[in-house]
């Protein structure tokens, strides 16, 4: 569903990214969640789905990990567990 | 049972104040165990309300009810095992998107809940609106508004406790939709399920979401029994259908259902302000965790726990060290000299070794709550963890190793902090390399001796090595006896709230009763039966050559000749080292015969020390054996013989190893 409504939009409007490699402010929504079960559930169990909005807050001052803000909260996790999750930004 | 009592489980996620709620309910009437089998904490309490006597067991802190952690399973188990009178589901109200995912949950194993919301000050200040009507219906649940952390709502979730009890709300009123296809196969399950045992036990409509979702022990559970392969099979059918039309996991579909019934709920029930103002935390995490300011701020939050935990501590050390001393002088005149030997050497030093904690241990706790209840203990990790995950651990063991440089016993208690118990272990066991403040005694009286022009050098590579040797046995553990996945750190960053006086006081004292009770009994007969092997046989001088523990440490002294000093003097006082590591200096100035000021130019005298022997020396005391209390702490968090042995153990032998090479590879350059 989420994924025919974007393409009604056109390729030309959003780009597909992995979560870790937001900018700082940069928002954009979830559209896929890979990775190995353990973690995806994890992510999945805190609210990270498909279809949620999410917003880069901050890289920790040692480079990782990186702290994002779904659903109202703030949640941080690692750049290589946030490597599975894409998410559609705004080009 | 009687009619009048009532068990009820507390539910919900971490930092949804759940603690303080079990607080608010039970008083100081809770008691702190263990779930069997697994070391995650269990605490009960009790209280009672309009003539009931009411159990509350307050649930690990969980985001969810699948299978994935031990707080999790443990939670769950309780749940449809133990089958509570009532589940109260603690929900931090302003931020229902997320939290209702365990709510809805529990909806599934259609047992009787109460959502109780709580942070309800914040929802008001925040100015969003909550039809607590509306979720209640849609829900099928009573619905309770609190605000624990200033103790409101607590008699109106008692009443409720107490209908619900009766009553059993919730128990499976309300479905939820999971898609018609989904709908269809968890309707086959169940009647594949018909007549089955555990769908005796359990609700049939939950074990087929389960089943669907792959949940690991539910799986277990039906593979176990061998008249259950049919319905494995249906299962597979299932799954291999749904993942044709879906293309999906069906776990995954299964969620994003949950979450579609909750923000259709949310849609009707909960309104915000069109502007949001930005949040308070949010604020002070653009300062405290930013690039530039997050390691020096956390740099001197840590130095600030070091002297409060420490620096406070002292006086009220001296004090009870010099209570003893007091107490000591008069009971020493005691006579036979067999009794005032036992009383003081042995009964006063075994309590004084084990109270002489007592500061430290309460004030770390004071500042563990206030770091963990403030919410800044998760944003230390977060600082924190790309280094320590470098050696293989998580953020939140960097704490523990920092405190284990004044003491280790507070450092391997921080340790219950680390969420994952491999991480946990490793950081426990690694602990005792941190050079703790006993141990400086040693240190200081050598290297005055032997090095007067490197002092500071040489206090610090011992600093340098002990770290040094905790990150490579971490590193080797991870990959060996602690191998496994290493943790994940996805992890809330909760708001920042201002602690309570009475969750600090409570945690302060049960910390210190266990630590009392558990390190305390162990300590204690450690302390009594070496005074034993240094007063044996019948009449001998205490810890002299012919004690005992004097022939112990001749006769091990040759151990330690590869190490350069297979002395029994040496030997002797590195056994009572086992005590208290600033006991060995005590311990060499006693067989001298000296005062501690000539103590170091007595040694190099009467033993022939060399500089080299003596680095040796403070090699092994550096990374040998952790003293009895230490020990006892570790016993006390990991809750195991066999690794407490191990720690005793392995360190040692690292110790032996270490000081072993530094001597025979320092001849090859001196001599």
């Amino acid at each position: 569903m989420l994924g025919a409504k974007s393409n009604i939009r056109g390729v030309n409007y959003m780009s597909i990214k992995k979560l870790s490699e937001l900018k700082k402010g940069e928002t954009g929504k979830v559209v896929k969640i890979s990775g190995s079960g353990n973690i995806r559930q994890r992510l999945v169990d805190m609210g990270l789905v498909a279809g949620c909005n999410v917003e880069m807050q901050r890289v920790a001052p040692l480079g990782d990990p990186i702290e994002i803000k779904i659903k109202g909260y703030n949640l941080s996790l690692r750049k290589e567990e946030a490597a599975g999750v894409s998410v559609e930004v705004p080009k | 049972m009687p009619k009048n009592q009532i068990v009820v489980a507390l539910a919900g996620n971490p930092n949804s104040g759940k603690t303080t709620v079990f607080n608010n309910l039970t008083g100081a009437r809770q008691h702190v165990g263990n779930w069997p089998g697994v070391t995650v904490e269990k605490k009960e309490g009790s209280c009672s309300y309009d003539g009931h006597e009411i159990t509350v067991v307050d649930l690990p802190g969980v985001y969810s009810l699948t299978a994935y952690s031990p707080d999790e399973v443990v939670a769950r188990n309780f749940i449809v095992d133990e089958k509570p009178d009532v589940v109260v589901d603690i929900v931090d109200a302003t931020n229902l998107e997320r939290n209702l995912y365990l709510a809805v949950q529990l909806m599934e194993m259609e047992v009787p809940f109460i959502l109780a919301l709580n942070m309800m000050d914040e929802v008001e200040s925040r100015q969003y609106k909550i039809d607590t009507e509306a979720v209640s219906r849609e829900m099928g649940v009573p619905v309770v508004q609190m605000t624990a952390n200033r103790n409101k709502g607590t008699a109106e979730l008692l009443s409720e406790v107490v209908r619900s009890a009766e009553q059993k709300p919730g128990a499976g009123n309300i479905r939820l939709e999971y898609g018609r296809e989904v709908d269809r196969e968890i309707s086959r399950l169940m009647e594949a399920l018909s007549g089955n045992d555990l769908a005796r036990k359990y609700s049939p409509r939950w074990l087929a979401i389960k089943l669907i979702e792959g949940d690991s022990e539910i799986i277990n559970k039906f593979e176990l029994s061998s008249n259950n392969q049919s319905i494995l099979k249906t299962r597979e059918e299932s799954l291999s259908y749904l993942k044709t039309i879906y293309g999906d996991d069906a776990e995954t579909i299964i969620a994003d259902a949950r979450y579609g019934f909750i923000s259709g709920l949310l849609k009707d029930a909960l309104k915000k302000p069109a502007l949001e103002r930005v949040n308070i935390s949010d604020k002070i995490d653009k300062f405290v965790i930013n690039r530039w300011l997050g390691i020096p701020i956390f740099l001197l939050l840590m130095y600030g726990v070091f002297q409060f935990v420490f620096s406070v501590g002292t006086p009220f050390m001296d004090w009870i060290d010099g209570f003893f001393g007091w107490l000591g002088g008069y009971t020493s005149g005691i006579s036979p000299d067999w009794l005032g030997s036992l009383v003081t050497d042995g009964i006063l030093g075994g309590l004084g070794s084990v109270l002489i904690f007592i500061p430290n241990i309460f004030l770390l706790f004071i500042a563990i709550s206030i770091l963990e209840d403030s919410g800044y203990m998760a944003r230390a990790a977060f600082v924190m963890d790309r280094l320590m995950h470098k050696i293989g651990l998580h953020g939140r063991s960097f704490i523990p190793m920092i405190l284990g440089f004044g003491c280790n016993i507070p450092g391997i208690m921080a340790c219950r902090t680390i969420e994952n118990p491999k991480d946990r272990l490793t950081t426990i066991l690694v602990n005792p390399f941190m050079l703790c403040g006993a141990r400086l005694p040693i240190f200081v009286l050598l290297v005055g001796t032997f090095f007067p022009e490197n002092q500071g050098l040489v206090l610090f590579s011992m600093y340098l090595l002990g770290i040094i040797v905790a990150i490579l046995a971490a590193l080797v553990f991870r990959k060996t006896i602690l191998k496994g996945e290493s943790s994940h750190f996805v992890m809330e960053l909760p708001p920042y709230r201002l602690p309570t006086l009475f969750g600090i006081v409570i945690h302060m004292w049960e910390r210190g009763r266990m630590f009392l009770v558990k390190a305390g009994t162990i300590i204690f007969g450690v302390v009594l039966a070496v005074w034993f092997l240094s007063s044996m046989p019948w009449g001998v001088e205490y810890a002299s050559v012919d004690s005992w523990i004097g022939q112990i440490g001749s006769f091990i002294a040759p151990v330690f000749a590869p190490a350069g000093f297979g002395q029994w003097q040496a030997s002797v006082s590195v056994l009572f080292g086992f005590l208290a590591k600033e006991v060995v200096v005590g311990t060499m100035g006693a067989i001298f015969g000296v005062e501690e000021g000539i103590l170091g130019g007595a040694i190099a005298e009467q033993l022939g020390w060399t500089p080299l022997i003596a680095l040796s020396f403070m090699v092994f005391c550096l990374l040998y054996v952790p003293c009895v209390a230490a020990l006892g702490a570790i016993r006390g968090e990991t809750k195991s013989w066999k690794w407490t042995g191990f720690a005793a153990l392995y360190t040692t032998v690292v110790a032996w190893v270490l000081s072993v090479l530094v001597y025979q590879i320092g001849r090859l350059f001196v001599q």
